[in-house]
């Protein structure tokens, strides 16, 4: 299951990404997961930093670790996940007319486990896409206005 | 005694004989499919390709409420001592065993002590490869020198059976082995407090004096014959080929966790820490009674 979210955020590039990608926020921001923890003795940022992640999925929370592969400032951050339920995600950053940001979360995930796995995956992905889409739009109202 | 007395005193010692010799023959067969200590059977990537679906079910049927999981150190040996429910199907031990490895991945080493019987008797999900051992100090000492979290219902076939008009009534049977485990492989406590299990069929008595009589205490290890009303099977006696669980709401909550050593000194005595733990356990159980407002429903 594939799914995205973007918005267009009225700030500089370089704002939003320091902003993404500091892991002391990303569990307030990020709409359905917990916990975004860095690894002890693994880079806290940059490729191979790893952190341990929690998300919740409907009535269950779900762990895992993932890894940072793909860090190129301010631009894109992919991660993938080591130990948990297999995913990728990646933040997508652009830039747009008059300063202005386009911000996209990007998120491939898949349930395994056949014909069962594929209705876990039907269920969860219209609860996915929403918080992707709640998580961008945070971004956004933070960015824009941080006192809102 | 008059003639006719002892015939009938015969004929009771033959029937007793010839049950068991059958009986003696099943625990033979059964035995045999048990095997050894099978920690290695568990199956991280089985359990990997399975949780999301199992998981989906689970949630769906029993509504599965799982609390408290972040109570439970994130590393190292842990002794998670629950109150147990639902005959011999324990819907709740499947759930909780989802939940732990969806939390803290597959990967992370947890078995379950089950009952011989549970693991002899076929069942839709492969107990084994999710890591329920046969009960064994052997078993528990393995899986903690291991590093696992091991799940253990001291209360095991007393408890389970229990009727289910006791649903919310913590019940180990004073065996206090899970104790002297902890204070010897020096690991620390979690209570698991679960309620709904027992509504998964109306369980009416656990048939102990059904269970002398027969002789079947002594063979297969069991103190109780139980008898309930379950699907399919309307009347149910034994619970040997189990039941098709009502769905009924389960909910599952880890406690804080608790350091032997440190709450009850040196040389805990273990009169005390068995009163302290289960009171514990059975105000918390209370609590998750009044929570519900049906049975089965929740």
């Amino acid at each position: 299951m594939r799914t995205s979210a973007s918005t267009e955020i009225d700030a500089p590039r370089d704002v939003v990404w320091a902003y993404v990608t500091d892991p002391d926020r990303t569990a307030a921001f990020m709409a359905g997961v917990t916990r975004w923890q860095p690894v002890a003795g693994e880079p806290r940022t940059g490729e191979r930093a790893r952190y341990h992640v929690l998300m919740e999925v409907g009535s269950a929370e779900v762990g895992g670790v993932v890894e940072v592969v793909e860090w190129d400032p301010p631009g894109d951050m992919a991660w993938v996940s080591i130990t948990g339920p297999s995913q990728r995600g990646r933040w997508r950053l652009r830039d747009r007319r008059d300063g202005r940001t386009e911000l996209t979360l990007l998120l491939n995930y898949q349930a395994p486990g056949g014909l069962l796995g594929l209705v876990a995956d039907r269920i969860s992905g219209p609860l996915v896409s929403r918080n992707l889409r709640r998580t961008v739009a945070g971004v956004r109202r933070h960015l824009e206005d941080p006192f809102s | 005694m008059s003639e006719s007395g002892r015939e009938v005193g015969e004929l009771a010692g033959a029937a007793r004989g010839l049950f068991g010799s059958v009986a003696g023959a099943l625990v033979r067969r059964v035995t045999d499919r048990i095997g050894t200590a099978d920690l290695d059977e568990r199956d991280p990537d089985y359990i990997r390709d399975n949780l999301a679906g199992l998981w989906l079910l689970a949630s769906f049927y029993f509504r599965a409420d799982v609390r408290g999981l972040r109570n439970i150190p994130a590393e190292g040996p842990v002794l998670i001592v629950g109150n147990h429910s639902g005959g011999n199907v324990t819907p709740d031990t499947l759930v909780f065993t989802l939940a732990f490895s969806a939390f803290f991945g597959a990967e992370r080493r947890f078995h379950q002590l089950v009952h011989n019987l549970v693991l002899a008797v076929p069942s839709p999900v492969p107990l084994r490869k999710y890591g329920s051992v046969a009960a064994s100090h052997e078993n528990s000492r393995l899986a903690l020198r291991k590093g696992a979290a091991l799940l253990v219902y001291p209360g095991g076939d007393w408890e389970v059976h229990r009727p289910s008009w006791q649903s919310a009534k913590v019940d180990f049977a004073g065996r206090k082995g899970w104790i002297r485990l902890a204070l010897e492989e020096d690991v620390p406590i979690v209570p698991l407090v679960a309620v709904g299990g027992q509504e998964t069929a109306l369980f009416l008595s656990r048939g102990e004096r059904l269970a002398k009589l027969t002789g079947i205490d002594r063979m297969f290890r069991l103190k109780v014959l139980p008898i309930s009303l379950a699907l399919p099977w309307g009347l149910n006696i034994g619970d040997m080929a189990t039941h098709f669980p009502l769905p009924a709401k389960l909910t599952v909550e880890a406690l804080a966790p608790i350091d032997l050593r440190e709450r009850f000194g040196p040389e805990p005595d273990l009169d005390e820490v068995y009163d302290s733990v289960t009171a514990t356990m059975q105000a918390k159980l209370t609590e998750l009674q009044a929570e519900r407002r049906f049975p089965v429903i929740g």
